[in-house]
């Protein structure tokens, strides 16, 4: 359906995106993943032609954005990061004029109006100004404006920005209820967001894709170590010792605790097992064992590791393995501390 | 033709709904009213004094059309030079400062449905300012019977005039997202435009021939006496349509850099 062949787009001497390539099937949902600046809003702004890229083709249904622009445009519904809205208008009329500009025949509009106030439940606003819309109507209608002539493609930026958590929950639970029927591209730097309604996440920083799956898969993938969190009460040392003579064990870090009682850290080899036999080697030596837990892996750590610096970017995953442990540590770290100070 | 009709409609709903419909016509009403009553009275004043003096011999004739129509009309293009960037100034930098300029740009519209829809729209409201000076003239008509033609002419000349502003004015307003720069730009074009005439008065080269050219008001008089001549009707034909052919390139200059 979408088809962005090494797409680069520069501003003077700034490349906001750089040689990007990606496909989106009929009926996917797609999450741009990635820190402010990274380049989404010019990923989008180039599908739905409002910028034309320096270099490299995209297409839309067939359609070459560059060379039949109006077909292109017939067939995305866009709604950009502030919603456009006419603030001196109606929402009524405002959705009519759109509906009119987007080339709905003028008997067809009435209905189409109806339709997509009904689908963003924003039919209690009909009649009020655009201008005295709340943030949350403001963005309903603003997809209203985007739906409203049927388009087969959806380009969604930043859609839950500025919601309060209520908006965005039913934002979100309207974007799941388009799927299907519509191929939409939306993008955010709010991760819970893609892992709930997208089916695929590209991940882009600094203008170019740093990952391409589904959130499990990039999951996974990316989970090449297992980590395993231990809350043991004993000598501080002869744990640490005992910990790390298990095979497979990288490393055992203290996180906190006192008083005896320590919580680990432990790094190793991708192993199923390997709870159960740091379990066994501390309940074997004879001290107590008060928690176990593996930690995964979260969306979150994977979006860090993968934006974090420039070195992130690089194919060689060995550097990017180590930064992500980084990170996750300092964050554990964290968490820790607040659960102590509770 | 249907996409540039609904967003001229559009454009000229929000004139009305904003406070410069209103604030552009009462500005005009007043000031034409001022001249076309003043003028009236001069010319009633005039004229029966000359009945008194027995007239007839060797009295020029007098004539509505040249006493009252005329510099009424020719006053109204001084008014324009200030009305025209207040007309023209929020079309498109208002669209920039908000952001719809996206709307627009993203919808399937031809660039020039977009120019030609808000230029549209600037002319129908300058046709309203039109009405209210007809409406004055009308009184003419009800009482006396002026010729016709010079005053229909001298509306086409006003018509093109206007439209020639408007469309350096709807040029001026893409290039910003601020809508006082916008009708200040174009305030300082016309009025250059305008001075351009002056220049021609003591410069009688081919420098100043030129500037008498490319000034905007000498072609008026032509117009203003009833009469239409080509190279008139050029020089607006072909400022209007650069007006909007520079419209089309800044927007798609736009495209490029924002």
């Amino acid at each position: 359906m979408i088809k962005v062949e090494s797409v680069t787009k520069r501003y003077g001497p700034n490349t906001a995106v750089n040689n990007i390539s990606f496909e989106v099937e009929r009926g996917e949902i797609v999450g741009f993943l990635g820190p402010n600046g990274a380049g989404k809003t010019t990923t989008m702004r180039i599908l739905t032609g409002f910028l034309p890229p320096t270099s490299g083709t995209a297409s839309v249904g067939g359609f070459d954005v560059q060379e039949s622009p109006i077909e292109v445009k017939r067939r995305i519904g866009y709604l950009p990061e502030a919603p456009p809205l006419y603030p001196e208008m109606e929402v009524g009329a405002y959705l009519r004029f759109v509906a009119g500009i987007k080339g709905i025949p003028s008997k067809e509009i009435g209905r189409r109006v109806d339709c997509a106030l009904r689908r963003t439940s924003s039919e209690s606003v009909r009649d009020t100004l655009v201008g005295k819309l709340s943030k949350g109507f403001r963005q309903r209608v603003g997809l209203a404006q985007a739906l409203i002539h049927n388009p087969e493609v959806l380009v969604l930026d930043e859609p839950t920005s500025g919601l309060d958590p209520k908006q965005i929950i039913e934002v979100r639970r309207l974007i799941r209820s388009l799927a299907g029927e519509h191929t939409i591209i939306l993008s955010t730097h709010i991760l819970p967001e893609v892992s709930e309604t997208c089916g695929r996440v590209i991940i882009i920083n600094e203008g170019r894709i740093e990952a391409s799956d589904t959130p499990e898969n990039l999951t996974a993938q990316l989970q090449g170590a297992t980590t395993i969190m231990l809350d043991v009460e004993g000598p501080e040392e002869g744990v640490r010792e005992r910990l790390l003579d298990e095979p497979g064990v990288r490393q055992a870090v203290r996180q906190g605790g006192g008083d005896g009682r320590v919580t680990w850290r432990v790094e190793g080899e991708k192993d199923e097992r390997l709870p159960r036999r740091l379990a066994a080697a501390v309940v074997g030596s004879g001290w107590g064992l008060y928690s176990m837990q593996p930690v995964g892996l979260s969306l979150e750590d994977i979006f860090l590791k993968l934006t974090s610096d420039e070195e992130a970017g690089s194919p060689d995953a060995g550097p990017v393995e180590e930064q992500a442990e980084a990170g996750s540590e300092e964050e554990s770290a964290a968490g820790d501390g607040q659960a102590e100070e509770t | 033709m249907r996409h540039v009709w609904t967003i001229a409609m559009r454009e000229f709903k929000v004139y009305f709904t904003s406070p410069i419909a209103y604030i552009v016509l009462t500005i005009f009403a007043v000031i034409f009213g001022y001249f076309f009553t003043t003028g009236l009275a001069f010319f009633l004043d005039y004229s029966a004094s000359m009945a008194a003096q027995g007239g007839g011999m060797g009295a020029p004739t007098m004539n509505v059309n040249q006493f009252v129509v005329e510099p009424a009309l020719g006053n109204m293009s001084i008014v324009l030079l200030f009305l025209a960037p207040m007309i023209t100034m929020r079309l498109f930098a208002e669209e920039n400062r908000s952001g719809t300029i996206e709307l627009l740009l993203t919808s399937p519209l031809r660039d020039y449905h977009i120019i030609l829809g808000k230029w549209l729209a600037a002319l129908l409201l300058y046709g309203c300012l039109l009405l209210v000076a007809l409406l004055n003239l009308s009184v003419l008509f009800l009482y006396s019977s002026p010729d016709w033609k010079p005053v229909a002419v001298s509306l086409l000349g006003l018509l093109l005039m206007g439209g020639t502003m408007l469309a350096l004015g709807t040029f001026l307003s893409t290039l910003t997202r601020n809508q006082i720069v916008a009708g200040a730009l174009t305030f300082g074009l016309l009025l250059l435009l305008w001075v351009l005439n002056w220049i021609s008065s003591f410069e009688s080269s081919t420098v100043g021939r030129l500037c008498e050219y490319l000034a905007i008001s000498p072609h008026f008089e032509q117009f203003s006496r009833g009469v239409v001549e080509l190279k008139d009707l050029l020089y607006y034909l072909s400022a209007i349509s650069l007006g909007l052919f520079l419209s089309k390139r800044s927007l798609e200059a736009l495209r490029w850099k924002a």
